[in-house]
């Protein structure tokens, strides 16, 4: 007890505090080290295998959080689904696991990294539009190009925004750990945020072009262009399929690569250029390093996980083919019916052709790097 | 991002959304409430570009603080008694928040308004953050407090101890059943709107006040989001009130939304403001006092009563019972015994009262000390191991009581008990409200309408019936409440450090533990209606040991 605040009494007394006490500091030596006993140095959090010999600060502030009856949850989860489910049922999906909690995020996500990732992707986006901007790099660029943002740079938006809010959200609810739970979270993220950078920037060339940019085309394209019918069919079908673990595999394994990848990289990465435009290619640019550079990581990684497992790898290689057989005509088709686009542009650098041939390639790639055959017939 | 451009870009990204024509929309998650289209507009207006920068700079801020604390040694000044709890606290509370965040898509599968769904989306990264903030805070608190034992094994003592199960069930009322009553009814218009403040204002005021100014930095950094969050529930309550079909549903959910987070939140957060703190100036507002403003004036007076106008019937009866119970019945004084009563199946120290706490307790609790302060002298006496066993195992002449089957605190305020043949089995409740949800609200239909969509309670209720007849040594060995010497217990009925000071298994071998409601069900029906009768008139506790 300190003697020289007796009874709790602030020294301010008099200088205006009136007769409000305050709580006193007391010195209690109670930082690690003070004393020595049974545990006084077991100072990290012992109850999950880290992946290498350390935990990580991703491990630490993830691992456990969403208990588990297979592990610690002795009195299991107290409340259930109508249907008779588990609060969280590792029956949601149909992968099997002999060991659901080995999957680690490669992209450690937690809170901190989020909003720092995030807002990086931010100011890249508006560092790009504002430089564009003090430059006056729009009197370059040839006005033909503008109806193709409107419409079908435009309609990319809601595809990310169909995905983020209605297929990773879900998700982000179903898996049986926080690991898978949080990634999907982080993705969700990515596709809510591309998907207002998009409406954004669009908001801005409105400002920019006035009467000579339709801000509100795209959704109309969206909606009615045959061009576009067969990606929303797709997003749809992703939106109302309830498998987290399918939804996810078949967005970032099938959807983003062939279809996703195919407009990023290949229509406006390409186009915009030609056309006096650097400006959508670097907004565009920022959303295709998030999803080649995170989602597919941890997705990959998710599904190795599940492919390599011991007991059920070869049953969960049989599953993921047949998700393959579904989407892959889902996705073939959106890409396909894509091809239009690709003649509307004053200069066209490359044909559609040979932009499906590189995503192909890649898509094809990416189910080599997992072990998982192409179905028969289904990327011609 | 300036205010008035974030407002229009706002407005902008409402044109994401659209109706699906490929496929017929079927929502995975379901409610049995109805909805009209369209409706309550998002009053937050925020957008992910001004979003995201504007947390960052929030957490700029943590973690200079973090990184303050641990250069200025804050844990020389903090109060072990109140860092014990935070074992618990800490243990809970990073669940329920990312339960929050799995929350989100209940409704926006639920509720046809994409105009909210947005405002959950933020929300649900909003939970994240504070989920995984506050794992991080309790790291902090592992490594640099004097014992690290309690918090080295955090989610695993949280997922197999009875304390960490009243708190579980705060989170899973988030997550699973009704999407209503989970997202809206349950985390939304009740928890999020009347319990953050006692749990995120009240309790930072409460560890500054024991030299922890580290809590108070993040909690009130978790605080700012929670004004987001409650305009989100706001929103969606005022679409289902515009429906008459829901009234009973609304009434049913508020009821037991109302008193489960009264007799869960109350119990822990009661306890550990009260029996947590080393300050005792006569000024500093009592849980009481708090719950008073807090939750009695601001909550109940100045946010539900209003809504009455909208039709919403407010269960006026059960906030008076809960409030009742804290204030009159010495609801969490009961809680906190019980927890001292436990303390050798905890994995936190929990520190004896002195004649300066009686003298705190008295004052703001009148008839305090006659129905806690000899038993809490007890406590103290048996506080060093010399010979006897844990108090639970002593005889005081407590009776170590029947656990509720619905908000698992046990049936503390023993005349309230109710006790009751459900399911095909004996089960007891702590008070009517806690029978209703059992046997009324968690139930296939509700006022003769059919509720296809409402969740089940599940799961083995009863912490005691997994170790009935089991050696307590054997029980703290298997939920892993043991020091790294194989025999020292995480938990300890004081907060000295000396080695010899420590309670071991050793202490504890020989001694059954049971199970009441094990024992209840085996009782013939006279048995049983005695044993109830006496029950319910208590006990009193020895003046001697
Ligand atoms: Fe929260
Ligand atoms: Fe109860």
């Amino acid at each position: 007890m300190s003697e020289l605040a007796p009874e709790g009494r602030a020294f301010t007394k008099g200088l205006g505090r009136g007769d409000r006490s305050i709580p006193q500091i007391m010195l209690t030596d109670a930082e690690a080290g003070a004393a020595e006993f049974a545990g006084s140095d077991s100072r990290s959090y012992n109850y999950f295998e880290p992946k290498k010999r350390r935990a990580t600060k991703y491990e630490d502030v993830t691992l456990d959080v969403q208990p588990d009856p297979e592990r610690y949850l002795t009195q299991s989860w107290i409340l259930g689904w109508a249907n008779g489910d588990l609060g969280y049922d590792p029956k949601w999906t149909k992968i099997q696991s002999s060991d659901w909690h080995a999957f680690r995020d490669p992209n450690e996500e937690w809170e901190k990294t989020i909003y720092i990732n995030n807002s990086n992707s931010v100011r890249q986006v508006t560092n790009a539009i504002e430089n564009a901007q003090s430059e006056n790099v729009f009197q370059y660029w040839n006005k033909s190009w503008l109806p193709i943002i409107a419409k079908h740079v435009s309609a990319w938006a809601h595809a990310d925004y169909g995905i983020g809010m209605y297929v990773f959200l879900p998700a982000q609810r179903a898996a049986p750990t926080n690991m898978h739970n949080n990634a999907i979270a982080v993705n969700c993220m990515h596709k809510l945020r591309t998907s207002q950078d998009i409406m954004l920037y669009n908001m801005e060339l409105m400002d920019v072009f006035g009467d000579e940019f339709d801000g509100e085309v795209h959704k109309e394209t969206w909606l009615e262009d045959p061009s576009w019918q067969g990606v929303r069919e797709n997003v749809e079908r992703l939106m109302n399929a309830k498998d987290w673990a399918e939804t996810t595999f078949a967005s970032n394994i099938v959807f983003e690569p062939l279809v996703g990848d195919l407009l990023r990289s290949q229509f406006v990465a390409r186009f915009a250029p030609p056309h006096g435009d650097s400006l959508t290619p670097s907004v565009i640019s920022v959303s295709q390093a998030e999803f080649t550079e995170r989602d597919l990581n941890y997705t990959r990684d998710m599904m190795t996980e599940f492919l390599e497992d011991e007991t059920h790898g070869e049953e969960n290689k049989q599953l993921m083919e047949g998700w393959l057989e579904e989407w892959v005509p889902y996705s073939m088709q959106a890409a396909k019916g894509l091809e239009p686009i690709w003649s509307e542009p004053e200069v066209q650098p490359v044909s559609f052709e040979d932009s499906f041939e590189q995503v192909k390639n890649r898509f094809e790639g990416i189910l080599s790097d997992l072990g998982l055959r192409v179905p028969e017939g289904a990327t011609r | 991002m300036a205010r008035k451009s974030v407002s229009k870009a706002h407005a902008k990204i409402q044109e994401l959304s659209w109706e699906p024509t490929f496929v017929e929309k079927d929502p995975k998650y379901k409610t049995d409430y109805t909805f009209k289209e369209g409706g309550q507009k998002d009053p937050m207006k925020q957008v992910l570009q001004s979003y995201f920068p504007m947390q960052e700079e929030k957490d700029h801020r943590v973690y200079g603080a973090v990184d303050a604390a641990i250069r200025g040694n804050m844990w020389r000044q903090v109060q072990p008694r109140w860092m014990e709890w935070q074992k618990l606290f800490l243990s809970i509370i990073p669940f329920p928040e990312i339960s929050a965040a799995r929350a989100m898509p209940l409704l926006t599968e639920a509720v046809p308004n994409p105009e909210i769904h947005n405002g959950l989306a933020f929300q649900m990264i909003d939970e994240v953050r504070h989920s995984t903030i506050q794992m991080n805070l309790k790291r902090e608190y592992m490594r640099n407090y004097i014992d690290p034992a309690g918090f080295d094994i955090t989610e695993k003592a949280f997922s197999n101890n009875y304390a960490g199960t009243i708190g579980r069930q705060f989170g899973e009322g988030f997550t699973t059943g009704d999407a209503l009553t989970a997202c809206n009814i349950y985390l939304q218009v009740v928890a999020e709107t009347a319990f953050t403040n006692t749990l995120f204002v009240a309790m930072p005021s409460e560890a500054a006040a024991n030299g922890d100014y580290l809590l108070p930095t993040v909690f009130l950094s978790v605080q700012s989001d929670e004004s987001r969050h409650m305009n989100n529930g706001y929103g969606t309550l005022l679409m289902a009130l515009a429906n008459d079909e829901n009234k009973d549903l609304i009434e049913r959910d508020l009821i037991y939304s109302i008193w489960n987070q009264h007799a869960v939140v109350d119990a822990a957060i009661g306890t550990i403001i009260d029996y947590g703190s080393k300050d005792r100036r006569k000024d500093r507002d009592s849980y009481a006092e708090m719950w008073k403003r807090w939750y009695y004036d601001d909550y109940y007076r100045s946010y539900l009563v209003p809504l009455e106008k909208y039709g919403l019937k407010v269960p006026h009866d059960v906030v008076e019972d809960a409030w009742r119970r804290i204030s009159d019945d010495f609801y969490h004084h009961h809680v906190a015994q019980f927890f001292a009563t436990g303390w050798p199946v905890n994995y936190w120290r929990i520190d004896p009262m002195t004649d300066e706490d009686f003298e705190w307790f008295e004052n703001k609790y009148p008839g305090w000390y006659d129905k806690f302060g000899k038993w809490w002298e007890h406590y103290s006496s048996l506080s060093e191991p010399n010979g006897h066993n844990p108090i639970a195992f002593e005889n005081t002449g407590y009776v170590y009581p029947h656990r509720c089957w619905s908000c698992m605190v046990p049936c503390l305020i023993r005349e309230d008990t109710i006790m009751d043949y459900v399911d095909g089995q004996w089960r007891t409740y702590c008070h009517k409200w806690c029978h209703w949800q059992d046997t009324v609200a968690y139930r296939e239909e509700y006022k003769g309408r059919p509720t296809p969509a409402m969740g089940k309670m599940t799961g083995k209720r009863e912490w005691e019936s997994l170790y009935h007849g089991w050696d307590l040594a054997d029980i703290q060995h298997d939920l892993g409440y043991v020091r790294s010497d194989g025999k020292t217990l995480v938990p300890q009925p004081h907060v000295q450090f000396e080695q010899d000071k420590m309670w071991t298994t050793d202490h504890c071998k020989g001694i059954e533990f049971q199970s009441p409601n094990v024992l209840l069900n085996e009782m013939s029906d006279e048995e049983r209606e005695k044993h109830m009768e006496e029950y319910k008139q208590g006990f009193t506790i020895n003046d001697t040991l």
